[in-house]
């Protein structure tokens, strides 16, 4: 498996798909755009305060702190003064005076260049903001262009606090379920049906696409496609209850051969247990409180609440990306899952500890 | 003036108090440390009630105990049969009629034992914590958990009032309910 992996498995700024290219796109104009807003402004701050400093610089002598004192309390009372003129102004203007004659105005010359800067400036805001809008309508028609004509259809359901995956199937006996873990072709179109059985959830795989909700009662479809093979990291992206940090999913993309290869493995039953530990751990397993909620295809363990099992030690990462998969995390994730990812929805158990080695050694061999 | 240390000496204590009731222990012992809890097998005691055993009452005070028993409530069907307090196959946890007790004790008895005409035995099956927080979670129905840690609102439409809301109701042991009552 080829990179992105390590700090960039998740970055909207190291794309694997087309539609990422146009988001990144967008982002990388946007950036521009802001930056050169940014200076703008910050050098014109930087000239009004020159120019203030050089017309200041000249005469006044440093003012003693009691003669600042006295200011302060003239500036006060100017500043009532104002009002109160200011509300006198408006009665007497209300008594629509006959009007004066105007004051002398201030250097024609110097209004009009004052007047054509702003103008300009008005001008190039309203310009900037049309393109940005025009480069977002654009953004989402390319993200659109995608051909409907879809190699592999998913449907992910997001849970409070995980990922359910089902892989449809023609004929559908040959779908299957997994969790947390999504593999695709690389140069295939996917198409992803979002659901939710709880609360809004939202998938973000930055590398190949944007963020699309997963809202209860409703559908959202997502295609897209990897273009490099690697593994990407994707998450929750809509604030969805206590565990919401650490619902995360990958998505591996890899070529056709190896596709083929893991769908055909997927498909398959869970293998016999192979030595008597295994059958030890097999009987915990159905006779104890993990077959209420998860299912294991091939055995009678048929619950629907929690992940299916049937291929547990395939997938790289346990309790939606938390933890490795390995020996000593299963064990830990088996006694103590709420110490792990507190409030999540596996209780904890009652198991006898050569009990819970068993059971590790039997979803060990789940491959 | 003399009054301000004071406010603030209680102001502080309230607030270490609060602390308890937020205080969040996720797994009480490691696995393998579990035995089974002690059990009260019979109501006679030297010196009257209660029975003895070690006060769990800060189960009760403690909001995410009884949150947590809430969850386990529905999950291992308690609802099935005791619906949410108001019994059908089971008998009703809201009233103030408890059949084999309602002090923390002998709700753990009920839970860990069984008890006759279906309620089944859950000893070996949850971890003793479990077992605890459910007791305080089922005093609270009947309005007997402080009211600053009982639940306060369902995710759910609920038919009757939160926890917090439901007036107290101080446990009457009373007989198995006669033919006659059943029927009401």
């Amino acid at each position: 498996m080829t990179a992105p992996v390590g700090p960039f498995a998740q970055s909207a700024l190291h794309v694997a798909g087309p539609q990422a290219a146009h988001i990144e796109r967008l982002w990388w104009l946007m950036f521009g755009v802001s930056a050169a807003v940014y200076a703008l402004v910050m050098a014109a701050l930087l000239i009004a305060i020159l120019r203030r400093r050089r017309a200041a610089v000249e005469p006044e002598p440093r003012p003693d702190p009691a003669r600042e004192q006295g200011l302060g309390r003239v500036v006060w009372a100017a500043t009532g003064l104002t009002a109160l003129t200011l509300l006198l102004l408006i009665a007497i203007l209300r008594r629509r005076r006959a009007a004066v004659e105007p004051e002398p105005r201030p250097d024609p010359a110097r209004e009009q260049g004052l007047g054509r800067v702003v103008w300009a400036a008005t001008g190039l805001t309203a310009l900037t903001l049309f393109l940005l809008i025009a480069a977002s309508y654009l953004t989402d028609k390319g993200l659109d262009a995608l051909a409907h004509d879809e190699e592999v259809s998913i449907e992910v359901t997001g849970q409070q606090w995980w990922w359910k995956v089902r892989y449809h199937g023609a004929p559908e006996s040959r779908g299957f379920d997994t969790a947390n873990e999504i593999h695709i072709p690389v140069g295939a179109t996917v198409k992803l049906t979002l659901k939710s059985t709880d609360v809004i959830h939202s998938l973000w795989v930055p590398a190949l696409h944007g963020k699309q909700d997963l809202i209860p009662g409703q559908d959202n479809v997502l295609y897209l496609r990897a273009d490099r093979p690697g593994i990407y990291r994707g998450q929750c992206a809509e604030f969805c209850g206590f565990q919401h940090a650490k619902m995360a999913l990958k998505v591996v993309a890899e070529s056709r051969e190896d596709f083929a290869r893991w769908r055909e493995a997927q498909l398959a039953p869970a293998p016999q247990p192979a030595d008597a530990v295994q059958a030890r751990g097999m009987a915990v397993f159905l006779s104890g409180p993990c077959v209420m909620c998860h299912r294991i295809a091939g055995t009678d363990a048929g619950g629907v609440t929690g992940p299916d099992l049937t291929h547990v030690a395939s997938r790289r990462t346990l309790a939606a990306g938390e933890i490795p998969n390995n020996r000593g995390h299963l064990a830990a994730w088996i006694a103590d899952p709420q110490g792990i990812k507190p409030g999540n929805h596996m209780p904890a158990s009652n198991l006898d500890p050569a009990d819970v080695r068993a059971l590790v050694a039997y979803l060990e061999s789940l491959r | 003036m003399h009054a301000r240390p004071l406010i603030l000496c209680g102001l502080i204590a309230l607030a270490a108090a609060g602390c308890r009731r937020e205080e969040r222990e996720h797994s009480a012992r490691p696995i393998g440390e579990q035995g089974p809890g002690k059990v009260v097998l019979s109501e006679l005691f030297p010196g009257g009630s209660p029975p003895p055993g070690g006060s769990h009452r800060r189960y009760e005070e403690n909001a995410y105990h009884m949150n947590e028993g809430k969850r386990l409530y529905s999950w291992f069907n308690c609802v099935g049969c005791h619906a949410h307090g108001g019994g059908g196959i089971g008998p009703p946890l809201m009233d103030e009629r408890w059949i084999y007790g309602g002090q923390p004790e002998n709700i753990y008895a009920s839970i860990v034992e069984g008890r006759p005409n279906g309620m089944p035995s859950f000893r070996g099956k949850i971890p003793d914590q479990q077992v605890w927080q459910l007791v305080a979670y089922v005093r609270s129905l009947s309005g007997q958990a402080p009211k600053d840690a009982a639940p306060s609102r369902d995710d759910h439409l609920s038919a009757k009032p939160s926890e917090q809301q439901t007036p107290a109701q101080p446990p009457r042991n009373s007989a198995l309910p006669t033919a006659s009552e059943r029927r009401e």
